[in-house]
């Protein structure tokens, strides 16, 4: 269809540069139809200027920008049919919400009684109708959200670019825009990029995930193999809460361990000079005398429905995510042990390894630690806080 | 009994506190304001003859005098004058200036040297353009084979010589505000603007200007104050002359209290100024203000 292909954004090898310093290095990437694209990243990365040169507010200092058929690389931003919803709204203070909503379309000369029709239905989609007469600044952060939201669906251009739209939310807030936002996306049909440094709005919300670091592209996948399958450790660091775990390996006889704990090895001796990747919740504590590898308790954050545990492993530091609230004490000793499949190898340069395989460590089979007969819960029960393995 | 002294004390506090303000207030500003409304209500004595109370009279005299209603007559098209032209040539060097250009730092600086420059020596330097001799509007007008205009000594023109120079004074001081309250206007705005392709004119009537009104309303304030204050100028250029064709409310004032030495017949002048003003300030701000978006 064309309206279909219309949608279509497509970056080719676009860089943006500030004098000397790329702030977007030769980026390329394929948006299709309908998809929710999240540009993820931290702040500094480039994910905001790669959404400016979409929208045209920057231009690209090198590659080409289509949307559909068009090559919009030089296109002013008002030909390049998008829309827009900025971080802190750009709401018209002195407009009320009706005014703001339609000034789009007053821009573009849409006769007075389609302007009223629209402004009716999108107000009604955005649950706005009570306020269509009130000005900005007597909204709340939320309200003024979905005014700058009904002003970009207002619009209907076919492509909607979103600029960390929920950061000015409260948390409980976010989490309410978030399934609305995605809701009315996949409603309407809207081709989406969304910028975000939250990792939380990329997994819930994305179809697909672009991780950027320092201006490039580390990896552009569905949140799921971003998850499961981080393809650089910066990727592996940058997303899960608390963060995968990620420690030392050297090389100690025929194989690879963990930096300061000798006795057992983890991975194949190519892995030494690396990283092992590990998720929190990956881990399984088990009592002292289990097989595993030794480890001691540095302390623990009680979260309500878990809680995370600090370990010291060797001169490295791990996070274990344990169900409920543990009974364990500092300085406790226990062993600990994953599935092989849940270990994740990263190369000297930070990227993933998938020529090598993970050691298994233990018997310790599941992703939880509350599962399976081997991991003990509470885990070290029956052992006295303080006695050593 | 305590809290009654607590209150007392709190008030007495709060009191104490405003003391300064209020004295210097009264002193400076009310004190002379009630002085003058009861100096206006006399006839001067001279020779050392007391002054004599004659109510209204000096208000008759004033409704009767020919020289205080060309003068009146020349403040408001002095007014008129200056002021829409120097606010809207405030607003479009705000404007230019606000924009990326090359020397920006520069442009803002020789747009707002006339303001920082003494009145006495702004008159001085258009006394030097509007000589008519030697000065250099003639000079210029001369090479183009013009014969040359006597800038502030031909009554047709005086005014409008002293208009032009108020205004290159005043606009430059009023763009400051402007430029301020352009810098305070977040770029989002013209960007979502810009997504819409909206035209630079219709952001500007649509966005921009309305986003100015406070600044307009609190400029058009202080440009109309500026309009009925003016003194040190016409003391300099043209002394209110040529047969009063410059001579405006402040001046004329300034000539009765100190030339002619009719010092109640100036504090009647002085009251009905501030009566205009009063009147004027007030439906300005109860007018506009209810039009004007506040931030």
């Amino acid at each position: 269809m064309s309206h279909d292909s219309q949608q279509r954004i497509r970056l080719e090898a676009v860089s943006k540069h500030w004098g000397e310093t790329p702030a977007v290095d030769a980026i390329s990437f394929d948006v299709a139809p309908g998809q929710f694209v999240i540009l993820l990243g931290p702040s500094g990365c480039g994910k905001s200027t790669t959404l400016r040169m979409i929208a045209g507010l920057e231009q690209a200092s090198s590659g080409r920008i289509h949307i559909g058929e068009r090559d919009v690389t030089r296109l002013p931003p008002g030909d390049r049919g998008i829309s827009m919803v900025f971080q802190s709204y750009a709401l018209f203070p002195h407009l009320d919400v009706a005014d703001n909503i339609v000034f789009g379309l007053r821009s573009r000369k849409v006769p007075r009684e389609e302007r009223r029709e629209r402004l009716q239905r999108v107000a009604e989609l955005v649950d706005l109708g009570a306020y269509l007469d009130r000005k900005p600044s007597q909204l709340s952060g939320g309200q003024r959200q979905r005014v700058a939201l009904a002003r970009a669906i207002i619009s209907e251009h076919p492509i909607c670019l979103m600029d960390e739209p929920l950061s000015n939310l409260d948390a409980r807030l976010r989490g309410e825009m978030r399934r609305e936002i995605k809701a009315l996306q996949s409603r309407l049909g809207m081709t989406v990029v969304y910028v975000t440094h939250d990792q939380v709005e990329a997994m819930s919300m994305g179809d697909r995930v672009i991780l950027m670091h320092d201006g490039r592209i580390v990896q552009d996948a569905s949140p799921d193999t971003l998850y499961n399958r981080p393809a650089t450790a910066f990727a592996a660091s940058f997303i899960g809460s608390p963060a995968m775990n990620l420690v030392r390996l050297v090389a100690s006889g025929e194989a690879a361990v963990i930096d300061g704990e000798p006795g057992a090895a983890v991975a194949p001796m190519e892995a030494a000079g690396g990283q092992l990747g590990l998720r929190p919740e990956d881990i399984s504590v088990l009592s002292p005398r289990a097989p595993g590898l030794p480890a001691r308790v540095i302390d623990g954050e009680y979260l309500g429905a878990d809680t995370i545990l600090r370990l010291a492993v060797g001169n490295q530091t791990l996070r274990a995510r344990l169900p409920g609230k543990q009974p364990l004490v500092e300085g406790q000793a226990c062993r600990l042990g994953w599935a092989p499949s849940a270990a994740h190898l990263f190369g000297r340069d930070g990227a993933r390894r998938d020529d090598l395989t993970p050691l298994p460590v233990s018997a310790a089979v599941g992703r939880s630690s509350g599962e399976g007969g081997h991991s003990a819960s509470p885990p070290c029960s029956g052992t006295p806080p303080g006695i050593p393995s | 009994m305590d809290r009654m002294n607590a209150r007392v004390r709190m008030q007495l506090y709060g009191a104490l506190l405003l003391l300064p303000a209020a004295v210097l207030l009264a002193t400076f500003a009310y004190l002379p304001t009630i002085a003058t409304l009861i100096n206006s209500l006399f006839l001067p004595g001279f020779r050392g003859a007391p002054t004599e109370f004659v109510g209204l009279e000096n208000y008759r005299l004033l409704v009767e005098d020919s020289t205080f209603w060309r003068v009146a007559r020349n403040n408001l098209i002095y007014a008129l004058g200056t002021i829409p032209t120097s606010i809207a040539l405030a607003l479009a060097m705000a404007l230019f200036v606000n924009a990326r250009l090359p020397g920006r730092g520069f442009v803002r600086m020789a747009y707002f040297t006339p303001t920082i420059l003494p009145m006495i020596a702004a008159a001085n330097i258009w006394m030097f353009f509007y000589a008519p001799q030697i000065g250099l509007f003639n000079k210029l007008l001369g090479a183009l084979g013009l014969s040359g205009v006597n800038w502030l000594g031909d009554p047709s023109v005086a005014l409008t010589s002293v208009i032009v120079m108020t205004v290159w004074k005043e606009a430059g001081f009023f763009m400051i505000f402007y430029l301020a309250a352009l810098q305070g206007m977040p770029p989002e705005l013209r960007e979502a603007a810009d997504l819409e392709g909206t035209s630079r004119w219709s952001f500007f009537w649509r966005v921009t200007f309305p986003l100015l009104m406070p600044t307009t309303l609190f400029v058009l304030i202080n440009a109309l104050i500026n309009a009925v204050r003016v003194v040190d100028h016409l003391f300099i250029l043209t002394k209110g002359g040529p047969n009063n064709a410059t001579n405006l409310l402040l001046y004329y004032v300034y000539e009765n209290a100190f030339s002619f030495f009719d010092r109640t017949y100036a504090a009647t002048i002085t009251v009905v100024i501030l009566l205009v003003l009063a009147i004027v300030a007030t439906v300005k701000f109860s007018i506009l203000d209810r039009r004007t978006h506040y931030q």
